[in-house]
């Protein structure tokens, strides 16, 4: 069954600034956003910038704030928007414009190489193999589903509204340093960079990071918080210090 | 750390692009939180009608010095001049509060409702500048660990408060075992607050959490398993445990006042 809708759509200007552009189409049954995005590209705009590639809900390439919601282009249904009303499609808030619905992401690369690469402990077995239990790696595992689409990062607040990129690594980040951090062969050491470089204090655990993420990644209860708590045994708990210094 | 620095301003305070009734979540938590601080600050100052038989109100338990007869050590003492305002519940209310306070789904609930910090997801903030929980004051919250164990110490002491108000004054003199609806409505108050205190984050990340290799720990492993569990749940139980806790107060206060007939089920 075809229904009408109406799209507003971001478009960037060539001075850097930009306005919504209003686009009318015909949306089918099946369709998700990115579909709808690309067939005003084919019918109506043809310079309309749109980053995408699996279309899927893997690759993390088409984030962008779907009616003010962070959200996947690809994975955002179209009869799950009440299509009366103006459906907006705008590029992620937190990072710099390049053209239309696509962003500067580079900042999050750039960010990724300042964390304390893997480095395991000696190898437990004279084949140069290492035995973990399957829970202890589970643990961690969760944090590997991550696709760096990148909408933790732009719905967090600290960094979309107090712009803090030179002082707080972001939920991405933060998942990523647990998965080092907590990774049963790993011996590396990252929370006095947690603390001082990477700026986890910042963080006021809002849990929107959580809700945006589209592959349910307990960002906020299973990465974050529980790095805080090593923040906390290492920097600000008396009793834990003296305790580690009798070990 | 390498930054290129990345120059996307401000909005302005509540602009955003969703459709959705974003401040209804705010909204309400806001009215939920702001409702039980007012009724237990003044619950804590009536210093009467906090218990009635073998039931003791949980914001006056324990009762250290008090006038009823679940008081540990009798009346208040002579020590505490008159002009200071005096209500067992005032000892007692500050401990539990602060573990709430401090603990990290009330933190996230309420820079949002209160301090608007953000008002919600993806929407603008009324102040351009902030510290986060990076320095102080918000630094102090990592005190939230010590709480947890002083609420475990009050969850023992509750624990004791249901098992005592399973004895009723015998007719003849003495006492009798017996269940009453107080006496239910204290023990879910009682499974509420355990749920929790023990699915809490820092309980969480000392009972294992802070292993790599937990499995290496069989009880911290156990340990660990349940409090996951439990924290899956944490909100609800915040929640809960909130809720129960002002109508057991509620519960025994109008039972005390006569309003309410408290059913003997066995």
């Amino acid at each position: 069954m075809e229904t009408q809708a109406t799209f507003k759509i971001w478009r960037t200007h060539p001075g850097g600034d930009g306005t919504f552009q209003t686009f009318k189409t015909t949306v089918t049954e099946g369709m998700v956003v990115l579909d709808v995005v690309h067939k005003i590209q084919a019918e109506q705009a043809p310079d309309l910038a749109v980053r995408w590639n699996c279309k899927a809900g893997k690759c993390g390439s088409c984030s962008a704030e779907i009616n003010g919601n962070p959200r996947l282009m690809c994975m955002t249904r179209m009869n799950e928007l009440d299509t009366w009303e103006q459906i907006t499609v705008e590029p992620m808030r937190t990072f710099p414009p390049i053209k239309d619905l696509v962003t500067d992401v580079s900042w999050n690369f750039r960010v990724k190489k300042g964390i304390k690469k893997f480095k395991p402990r000696p190898a437990d077995q004279p084949d140069g193999t290492w035995r973990v239990a399957q829970r202890d790696v589970d643990r961690v595992q969760e944090f590997r589903k991550c696709i760096e689409c990148f909408l933790c990062q732009d719905v967090c607040h600290v960094l979309r509204e107090h712009n803090k990129h030179d002082e707080f690594i972001g939920p991405r980040f933060l998942v990523y340093a647990a998965n080092l951090e907590m990774n049963p062969i790993d011996s590396d050491d990252r929370i006095p960079d947690l603390k001082e470089q990477h700026g986890i204090g910042y963080c006021n655990i809002t849990k929107c990071c959580t809700k945006v993420c589209p592959e349910h990644i307990h960002i906020t209860d299973n990465a974050i918080i529980p790095l805080k708590e090593r923040v906390v045994s290492r920097y600000y708990d008396p009793v834990t210090r003296i305790l580690r210094m009798f070990k | 750390m390498e930054v290129v620095p990345v120059t996307i301003g401000s909005r302005g305070f509540a602009s955003t692009s969703r459709r959705d009734w974003w401040w209804v979540t705010p909204l309400a938590i806001f009215i939920g939180l702001s409702s039980f601080v007012g009724y237990s600050t003044w619950a804590a100052f009536q210093n009467a009608h906090y218990a009635f038989g073998p039931y003791l109100s949980p914001f006056y338990a324990p009762e250290i010095w008090g006038d009823s007869p679940h008081a540990w050590f009798g009346p208040k003492p002579g020590f505490i001049p008159d002009w200071v305002p005096f209500s067992p519940a005032l000892l007692i209310l500050p401990f539990p509060a602060l573990f709430r306070f401090t603990c990290y789904y009330y933190r996230g609930a309420y820079y949002k409702s209160f301090w608007l910090d953000p008002p919600a997801c993806a929407v603008g903030e009324p102040r351009t500048g902030y510290r986060g929980e990076q320095s102080f004051p918000l630094v102090m919250q990592n005190i939230h660990r010590y709480f947890m164990w002083i609420a475990v110490i009050f969850l023992l002491l509750l624990s004791y408060d249901v098992w005592l108000a399973l004895w009723f004054p015998a007719p003849g003199g003495g006492e009798t075992f017996g269940i009453g609806v107080g006496t239910i409505v204290l023990a879910v108050n009682v499974v509420l607050l355990s749920c929790y205190t023990l699915g809490c984050h820092v309980m969480r990340h000392i009972v294992g959490g802070s292993y790599d290799e937990v499995s290496k720990h069989p009880v911290c492993d156990r340990a660990y398993a349940c409090s996951t569990a439990l924290n899956y749940k944490h909100q609800l139980f915040a929640w809960c445990s909130l809720f129960s806790v002002g109508f057991a107060d509620i519960y025994i206060r109008l039972c005390s006042m006569g309003i309410w007939t408290d059913l003997r089920l066995l």
